[in-house]
């Protein structure tokens, strides 16, 4: 929203019909061909600061909200117009002539010609823009209790590379350098997506902290964090992932991809942890012969004997 | 090789299947002797178990010979030649529930317990051929079984006992036992069992080794009555006459002061409007448990005593009895049995002679015959207790 030039137009816009009203009242009003009077004035001063309101919303917020508080506030112009108008109404007979020597009727029909060219941008502005998808973003946590003391869940952890043997939808993280590394993930129909993080915390035993680098596709971060558990050698494992997933066809793709529950993506992948830390690998079955991708599975592989060829697939 | 698979609701067949291969490291291929029939089977027969898949390996009870290991396995536990009975909870040995000696609750063994903790608000152990919500395990009654963790749960046979002596270590007899453990049973105690299948007889067995004063069998087949009378129990038929009454009666109108549920799911009950509204909704998926034992076992135990559930259930029951549960300090026991605490000591009940599981065989079949096993099992043909089945 904010690098919307219709938005920052009508902001500005704004701006500059908002400060003579709030500013100068009488005088807007007699421009307007309003006749000036103690409450016309107050009138016109509030809808002055109605629009820098509105301008500030406009200018500095994302939301579309303010869209609409500009077109609410149209419908209430043309309402006051409207009433401006009728004041003037007069027998047809003398109206003609009335209309010809008051110059200020004029003025009052011809903003009330702007206020309605205005509101039908408005009304654009305000429709479009709500339709507008914008980013998503998904935060997760999840928690997990180990029974290995914290320094050991910790370097299993800051060993990046092990990250893909228990995490679903990586496919494989690389170390660049003491804080850097470089992330590969699965993405539908076979494609895949990198982009590069760097630890942002990092204190042994206890957390850490990474983030994606700036112009990453997918800009996410996350934070594990080491805690002690009541029983003395056990460890509670606790996980927030955050992930930007971008507007757009890209985005509903991702967000397909990640499952309806996301949630329980990041559950699994923390068992997965604790079966790697507890036991020394991703435990399989007949049935869910692939380990970590045992959730795209359903229905399974029969809980039977793989053949030759399945066994062949599931090792390489 | 071939094995034993569920088809659809009420299907089993023999297929020729792949042979097993290891997929972890701390995996062991078990080429099987004895495998057997397990009345929580039935259940997965008759479709109340979700998440069946056509062709997946059925048996949870099955013993053998180690062939082949994988790399990870500790040699200094098992090696491959080695005569291993299999407990049917897949168990990691390193988690905090296997630290607690709470096998079947393994945190580490189910593969599909996201899906486990749907159903059951925490997930438990992977177990062998039975369904894929307790992890997709390919089962035992089979030629050959990978065993995951072998080196954790395999016991180890070396005495010379038969096959049909030990076979039952991997489920039923530990089943039973645990059941009476749970109640703490005390010197004068009077111990009523509900059903005599198989798990109900050994529950008699080990509520009689663990000391209760007296054991009373309850049932409506006849045959499973006289083989609990045989063995010395006193004996109610259901069909015949009022439950609590007899309890009553035999307990001096105490009730019995521990009470061993070991019917589960798929209960009979000898009022047939009660048994008639339970099927109903069972069948409508409005209730999916008939808990007519549980509900009696409840309301007929001693005020203060104890209800130990071993049973198989797997969903919701309507009608649970809370009033009589509360007011009359009834403790509640249960659980899927952690076999792997109770192997060794009940080998040891064996090889001396105080426990004599092949007294519940009555059926020992080749494998082909594995359907015909399920058909007389289940619908109480031919006396049958207890089908054996040989690969």
């Amino acid at each position: 929203m904010k690098d919307d030039k219709l938005t920052r137009m009508l902001g500005w816009a704004s701006i500059g019909l908002g400060t003579p009203l709030l500013l100068a009242p009488a005088r807007a009003a007699t421009a307007l061909g309003i006749k000036d009077s103690p409450q016309r004035r107050a009138a016109v001063a509030g809808v002055g600061a109605r629009e820098l309101t509105a301008a500030a919303g406009l200018l500095g917020q994302r939301s579309p909200m303010w869209l609409w508080t500009r077109v609410a506030g149209d419908l209430m112009d043309l309402a006051l117009l409207g009433q401006a108008l009728r004041n003037r109404t007069m027998p047809p007979s003398a109206r003609k002539t009335a209309l010809k020597h008051d110059d200020r009727a004029g003025r009052t029909v011809a903003a009330t010609a702007a206020a309605i060219a205005i509101t039908g941008v408005d009304v654009y502005a305000a429709v479009s823009r709500s339709l507008r998808p914008r980013d998503t973003i998904v935060t997760l946590t999840a928690t997990v209790t180990v029974t290995r003391p914290r320094n050991e869940a910790y370097a299993l952890w800051r060993q990046l590379e092990n990250l893909p043997t228990f995490m679903a939808h990586l496919d494989s993280v690389t170390t660049t350098g003491p804080r850097t590394s470089r992330w590969r993930a699965a993405a539908p129909f076979g494609t895949t997506v990198e982009w590069d993080a760097q630890i942002t915390t990092d204190i042994p035993g206890e957390r850490l902290g990474w983030e994606s680098v700036n112009g990453s596709s997918i800009r996410n971060e996350g934070e594990v964090r080491f805690t002690p558990a009541p029983h003395e050698q056990d460890t509670e494992v606790h996980v927030r992932i955050g992930y930007s997933i971008p507007a757009g066809k890209l985005g509903q793709v991702i967000a397909r991809y990640f499952g309806e529950e996301p949630h329980q993506q990041l559950d699994d992948d923390l068992r997965r942890f604790k079966q790697v830390l507890e036991t020394g690998e991703v435990v399989r079955s007949e049935g869910a012969p692939w380990g970590k991708r045992a959730r795209q599975e359903f229905p399974q592989h029969p809980a039977r004997p793989l053949t030759a060829e399945e066994l062949m697939e599931v090792r390489s | 090789m071939k094995a034993n698979c569920w088809v659809k609701p009420n299907t089993v067949r023999v297929e020729n299947v792949p042979d097993p291969a290891i997929l972890n490291r701390r995996d062991a291929i078990v080429k099987i002797t004895s495998t057997a029939i397990c009345g929580s089977d039935l259940h997965l027969l008759d479709g109340y178990v979700p998440t069946m898949q056509k062709g997946d390996v059925l048996g949870h009870e099955f013993m053998g010979e180690v062939v082949e290991l994988g790399d990870g396995v500790d040699q200094a536990r098992l090696r491959t030649g080695d005569r291993v009975v299999i407990p049917f909870p897949i168990a990691c040995g390193a988690c905090a529930a296997c630290r607690a000696e709470l096998y079947s609750l393994c945190e580490n063994t189910n593969p599909n317990a996201g899906l486990a903790e749907k159903f059951f608000g925490h997930p438990t152990a992977g177990i062998f051929g039975y369904s894929h919500l307790t992890g997709g395990f390919a089962g035992g009654q089979a030629e050959y079984a990978r065993v995951p963790f072998a080196d954790v749960g395999a016991l180890k046979i070396e005495s010379d006992l038969a096959d049909e002596q030990v076979l039952f270590l991997s489920d039923i007899l530990p089943t039973g036992y645990m059941g009476a453990e749970m109640c703490d049973i005390q010197p004068s105690d009077v111990v009523a069992v509900w059903g005599a299948g198989p798990v109900g007889q050994f529950a008699m067995d080990s509520a009689r080794l663990l000391g209760a004063a007296n054991v009373i069998a309850i049932d409506k087949q006849p045959y499973r009555l006289r083989m609990a009378e045989r063995a010395g129990y006193t004996t109610i038929d259901f069909t015949q006459v009022d439950v609590r009454s007899a309890l009553l009666e035999l307990t001096g109108g105490r009730g019995p002061d521990k009470c061993i549920e070991a019917v589960g799911m798929e209960g009979d009950h000898g009022s047939t409007p009660i048994h008639a509204y339970d099927r109903a909704k069972q069948a409508a998926r409005a209730e999916s448990e008939r808990p007519h034992a549980l509900r009696q076992a409840i309301t007929s135990c001693r005020s203060g005593g104890t209800v130990s559930a071993v049973g198989a259930f797997g969903g919701f029951i309507d009608k649970f009895p809370s009033g009589s549960w509360m007011n009359r300090s009834i403790t509640l026991r249960t659980g899927q049995c952690h076999v792997q605490r109770y192997m060794k000591p009940l080998l040891k009940h064996i090889e001396e002679g105080r426990l004599d599981p092949t007294r519940v065989i009555t059926h020992t079949l080749p494998l082909r015959r594995a359907p015909h096993g399920y058909d007389i099992f289940k619908h109480k043909k031919d006396d049958c207790e207890k089908v054996v089945l040989k690969p």
